[in-house]
This record gives C-alpha cells, sequence and structure tokens, in this order.
C-alpha cells in the first residue's frame, strides 16, 4: 500500500486532473466484473431463491406460479434430512483425512523439500491435470471387486461387508479424499513455507520435545492454513455427487445427488431450489461459526 | 545420543510419510495410463485384470464416437472462458489491491463467495435464471457459467501477485522520470505478468475441467467432462484413458517448462534488479554513480 501511498500521494505538487481520474479509475477498472458477478452470481442466487417459494405443483412446460411456498423448505428438509445428514458426515470424514495425509505432506515439501520444494508442489497439483472424471474412474478400477486393493485386503484377512469395497460409504468417502487433497495441501503448504525454521530450532534448544515442538510451535503458527485448507474441503466435498454416484450406491447418495436429480431428470424445480438452499444456508452457518472459532479472519 | 536418533528419525518419518501420500496421489494417474495401454472391447470389464498390451488406443485416439468432438468443443469453451475472466479478472485485482475506495470490503466479499460456494448451488441457481429468462440453453450459456466461476480465482492470483510486489520498483521508476503509463507498461506489467499467466492457467484447468456447473447450463452441448460422464454410465471406451494421459503429459511439460524458464529468468535478471533496488535503498546523496554504473 506504501506504493499508492507514494503514487497518490504526489503530495500538494499532484494536480487536480489525475486525482480526479484516480478516484474514478478502481471503480471503472471493477465495473465490468462487478457486473458480470453480478448477473450470473447474484441475481441466480435471488432467482434460486425465488424459485424455490413457487407452487411445486407447476410444471416446467405449464410454468410455476409464485405462492410463497416456505412449505417447499419444510417439506425438503423433512424428507431429505438423511440425505443432508450422510453429506455432513462424509465431508467432515474427508476434511479429517485430507488434513490427516495432508498436513505431512505439506510439512515435508516445505520444511524437508529443500531444492525439490518447486518439482515437489507440482506433483501436487499435477494429478489435476487429467480431468477428475478420469480418475475417479481409476478409482473405481483401483477399488473394485478383485482390484489390487480388495486382494491386499483379503491376503490380511480384512473383513470386508460382503467381500467388497465398490459401493461402500469407505470407497465414497476415499474417492471424495483422493479428489479434495490438493485443495488441503496448497493452503497448508502456503502458511507452513513461511514458518521460520529457526523457531523450531529455538523450540528443541529450550528443551520442547518433538511432539510439543509441534503442537505449541508449527501447528498454531500454520492454523490460517489450516483454516483455509479445511475450507476449501469441506465446501466443495458437502456439495458434491460425483463420487457418491461411480463409486457408491443409492444407498450412499448425498444431497448434491438428490438436487442433480430432482434439476435433471425429475424437473422438480421449487423442491430441488429449496435443497439447494437449504445446503447453501447450511455451509454458510457452519463455515462462519467454524472461522469465529478458529479465530482467523484472514482466510485467503 | 538417543535424543539424535529420534530426531533423525523424526525427520525422515515426515519425508517418507510425505512422499507416501504423494504416491497416492499418482496413483490413480497410473491407472490411467495402464488402461489406455489395455486391449479391451467396449464391452470387457473396466478392470486391471487379464491385462494385455496393446499401442490400438493410441494408433486411434478419436476410434470412439463424438469423443474428439467433444474435446474440441471443451479447449473452445476453455480458450473462451479463459480470455474474458483473466482480462475482468485483471482489472478487478489491480483496482482492489492498488486503491482504496468505498465498497472495497463489499466487493472482496462478492470475489470470495463464488469460491465458498458449493458448485451445485452455483449451477443450479444459473439454470434457475436461464429458465426464467428463458435464454436457451447450449454453448454460450456454458462460457458464461466458466467465465464466473474462474473470475474470482483470478482476481484472488493476480492480487497476491501484486501484493507480493517490491513498492520501491515502481518508485525508482517513477523517480527516473517514468510517466504513469511507461511505469505501467515497462515495470508493473512485466512484474505481475507471471501472476496473470498462472491466473490464466488456473483458469483454463478449472474451466475444461468443469463438469458439475457446466451439466446444469449445457442444454444439448456435450464438453469432454460430459463424455466422460455420459460414457461412464454406458461403457467407457478405452480411447477417454488416451485422452487423460496426453492432457496429463501435455500440462506436466507446459508447467516444466515453465518452472525451468523461470529458474534461468531469475539467473539472468538478478544482477541489473539487485543494483536497481540497492539505488533505491541507499539513502546515500550520490545518484549519479549508480546510474552511471546502469
Amino acid at each position: 500500500m506504501s506504493a499508492l501511498g507514494h503514487l497518490a500521494g504526489g503530495g500538494p505538487v499532484a494536480e487536480a486532473a489525475p486525482l480526479k481520474r484516480r478516484k474514478t479509475l478502481p471503480y471503472l477498472l471493477l465495473l465490468p466484473g462487478l457486473l458480470w458477478l453480478t448477473f450470473f452470481f447474484v441475481i441466480p442466487a435471488v432467482q434460486l431463491f425465488a424459485t424455490s417459494l413457487y407452487d411445486p405443483s407447476g410444471s416446467l412446460e405449464t410454468g410455476y406460479a409464485m405462492t410463497w411456498q416456505f412449505s417447499n423448505y419444510s417439506d425438503a428438509i423433512g424428507e431429505y434430512a438423511g440425505h443432508f445428514l450422510r453429506s455432513l458426515g462424509y465431508a467432515l470424514l474427508t476434511t479429517a483425512f485430507s488434513l490427516l495425509l495432508g498436513y505431512p505432506l505439506a510439512y515435508a515439501i516445505a520444511l524437508k523439500g529443500g531444492r525439490f520444494k518447486n518439482i515437489l508442489l507440482i506433483c501436487v497439483i499435477a494429478p489435476f491435470f487429467t480431468s477428475f472424471l478420469i480418475r475417479t474412474l481409476a478409482w473405481k478400477v483401483i477399488l473394485s471387486d478383485g482390484g489390487p486393493v480388495v486382494s491386499v485386503l483379503n491376503w490380511l484377512h480384512v473383513p470386508l461387508p460382503d467381500g467388497r469395497l465398490l459401493a461402500t460409504a469407505p470407497a465414497v468417502v476415499a474417492g471424495l479424499v483422493y479428489n479434495f487433497l490438493p485443495f488441503m495441501v496448497l493452503p497448508l503448504y502456503a502458511s507452513l513455507e513461511k514458518l521460520d525454521p529457526r523457531l523450531l530450532e529455538a523450540a528443541s534448544d529450550l528443551y520442547a520435545r518433538p511432539v510439543s515442538r509441534f503442537t505449541r510451535v508449527a501447528l498454531p503458527l500454520s492454523m490460517p492454513g489450516v483454516v483455509a485448507g479445511t475450507l476449501l474441503t469441506f465446501i466443495p466435498a458437502a456439495g458434491d455427487y460425483i463420487n457418491a454416484q461411480l463409486l457408491g450406491t443409492t444407498r450412499q447418495y448425498m444431497i448434491g445427488n438428490v438436487i442433480q436429480s430432482k434439476f435433471l431428470r425429475i424437473g422438480d424445480y421449487p423442491s430441488a431450489a429449496a435443497l439447494s438452499f437449504v445446503l447453501m444456508a447450511g455451509i454458510l452457518v457452519l463455515v462462519t461459526v467454524y472461522v469465529r472459532r478458529a479465530g482467523t479472519e484472514e482466510v485467503l | 545420543m538417543a535424543h539424535r536418533i529420534w530426531r533423525w528419525f523424526a525427520d525422515h518419518w515426515v519425508l517418507a510419510l510425505g512422499l507416501l501420500v504423494l504416491l497416492y496421489l499418482f496413483l490413480p494417474i497410473g491407472v490411467v495410463v495402464a488402461m489406455s495401454f489395455r486391449e479391451a472391447g467396449r464391452n470387457a470389464p473396466y478392470t486391471l485384470q487379464n491385462y494385455k498390451f496393446t499401442l490400438d488406443h493410441w494408433r486411434h485416439p478419436c476410434g470412439a464416437a463424438e469423443i474428439c468432438g467433444t474435446f474440441g468443443t471443451s479447449i473452445v469453451i476453455a480458450l473462451l472462458a479463459t480470455t474474458g475472466a483473466t482480462i475482468l479478472g485483471t482489472m478487478m485485482a489491480f483496482a482492489l489491491a492498488r486503491s482504496r475506495f468505498r465498497g472495497r470490503g463489499a466487493t472482496n466479499l462478492l470475489v470470495f463467495l463464488p469460491m465458498a460456494t458449493p458448485e451445485i448451488v452455483m449451477g443450479s441457481s444459473l439454470l434457475a435464471l436461464f429458465v426464467a429468462g428463458g435464454v436457451p440453453l447450449g454453448f454460450w450459456t456454458i462460457v458464461i457459467a466458466h467465465v464466473m466461476f474462474c473470475l474470482s480465482f483470478v482476481v484472488v492470483t493476480v492480487k497476491a501477485r501484486l501484493a507480493g510486489l517490491d513498492p520501491r520498483l515502481q518508485e525508482a521508476a517513477m523517480d527516473l522520470y517514468a510517466n504513469e503509463a511507461q511505469t505501467f507498461l515497462r515495470v508493473t506489467l512485466p512484474l505481475v505478468a507471471p501472476g496473470i499467466v498462472a491466473a490464466a492457467l488456473l483458469s483454463f484447468s478449472l474451466s475444461f475441467d468443469d463438469f458439475i456447473v457446466t451439466n446444469f447450463n449445457s442444454g444439448s452441448t456435450v464438453t469432454f467432462p460430459m463424455y466422460v460422464w455420459g460414457a461412464s454410465q454406458r461403457g467407457i471406451p478405452p480411447q477417454i484413458n488416451v485422452i487423460g494421459t496426453f492432457m496429463f503429459l501435455i500440462s506436466f511439460g507446459i508447467v516444466l517448462i515453465g518452472q525451468v524458464a523461470q529458474i534461468r529468468r531469475k539467473r539472468r535478471a538478478s544482477t541489473p534488479l539487485s543494483v536497481l533496488t540497492i539505488g533505491v535503498t541507499e539513502p546515500t546523496p550520490a545518484p549519479t554513480p549508480v546510474m552511471e554504473k546502469s
């Protein structure tokens, strides 16, 4: 910001005309982007809310009547509470496993990566280079009956429900963890990278054991990364339906599957819109509470 | 002694664990590559058992109907969406990073919200709007949607680059009698360029790979991810894995080349840049020798 102070604050020498331009310039730069976001993000959200209050007896062909049908919400929540809870559970499990897997990886790259830091970081994003649907289909191969994972588990005599892994809740969560792990690793890396290794040395010099060195120094200092990473994992995981559909069965369906099929197959727009809105509101409330608790306002 | 052994173990234990997680990230890529060389009829089960090697799918990557057409559609959409989002987003990033104005906080929030919204909500709300407005779904509604969700990522990426700029470089340019336009074109823009390129690459991959939002707003247009989705319901042609492998290799190549170029540029540019910064930071009353040196 000091650059701005210098550029804008030419003091009394600065003339009136450029000053005026400088006041309108940011608005001119913002205008096209803001208009785009307003028309294609804010107004659609309002429209979605309106749709959720339409009379559910209408259809796409006959049109919908606006009847302020708040019962759409209670009906939707009543009927699909199980799907909401399952989405919440899967998303929480996904976030927890991603943190468990992502933290060591981010820590290793940031503090032990040395010269290979950038290359290791590229390797974290590399799986993104192919389509995530193709990768999820690859998971289907890996977890399939008689596939490598099932064979190893059978050999270890780990009991599996019906002897299979595909089409179970663990398969769906595994797919979710895999798909969203990089979203956890990148913010964790960003905050661990800023961590001064001398602080860890200082902790050791002051007789901190490795465990308390981690819990009292490294972890608190990387909290912004933990908060950002958990949010970036939890939010898309809660709304996902790809993994549940490809790796699970109807018994693993999440709320996203319901919304998707109501919008695109059944064409029940009011109820689907109500479900979308409940999902969004639920996520917003959870995220707000979580960010307040974690005590970091600066997420991104 | 015991303490030292424990510490050695602890250090390398973390590194080993990290590499294992990395291996986990690459596992499906390996499967995609393996499946691209697997001899299989259309109706053969999609597994790794009874593996037979073949180069057929690589010889005829467009062998499956529609596969290359949809790939082309996705590339065109991604290029259009990237161009739109990069231009709009870079302008917004400059305004947000370099000016204080009324509504700055609200604008930041509006930029952040699309990133915090699940894709299914964004996709369905756009569908609700298009349906209510009687807009026919198809190619252009996909482009509109993609520009919308790429925009925020561009703003955040370019803004981060702008925030990391050393303001003294621009001050130095102004001190050396560059006017505003010259400073912008010859100092600021080249310094921000890597951020803009990164943002464009990110937009491209987000747009190219998007399924959820696209699925809601595509009408009868079929993008590559939608083709893969359809194939997963019917039966997966092995050519999908050829294209998956191909995409992976191309993007990996681009990023590696960019990385090497960056290292080279840094090495070459280090000398003049340090002269410039020394000239700015040192409060010695001798600007002339610095200028003579350069």
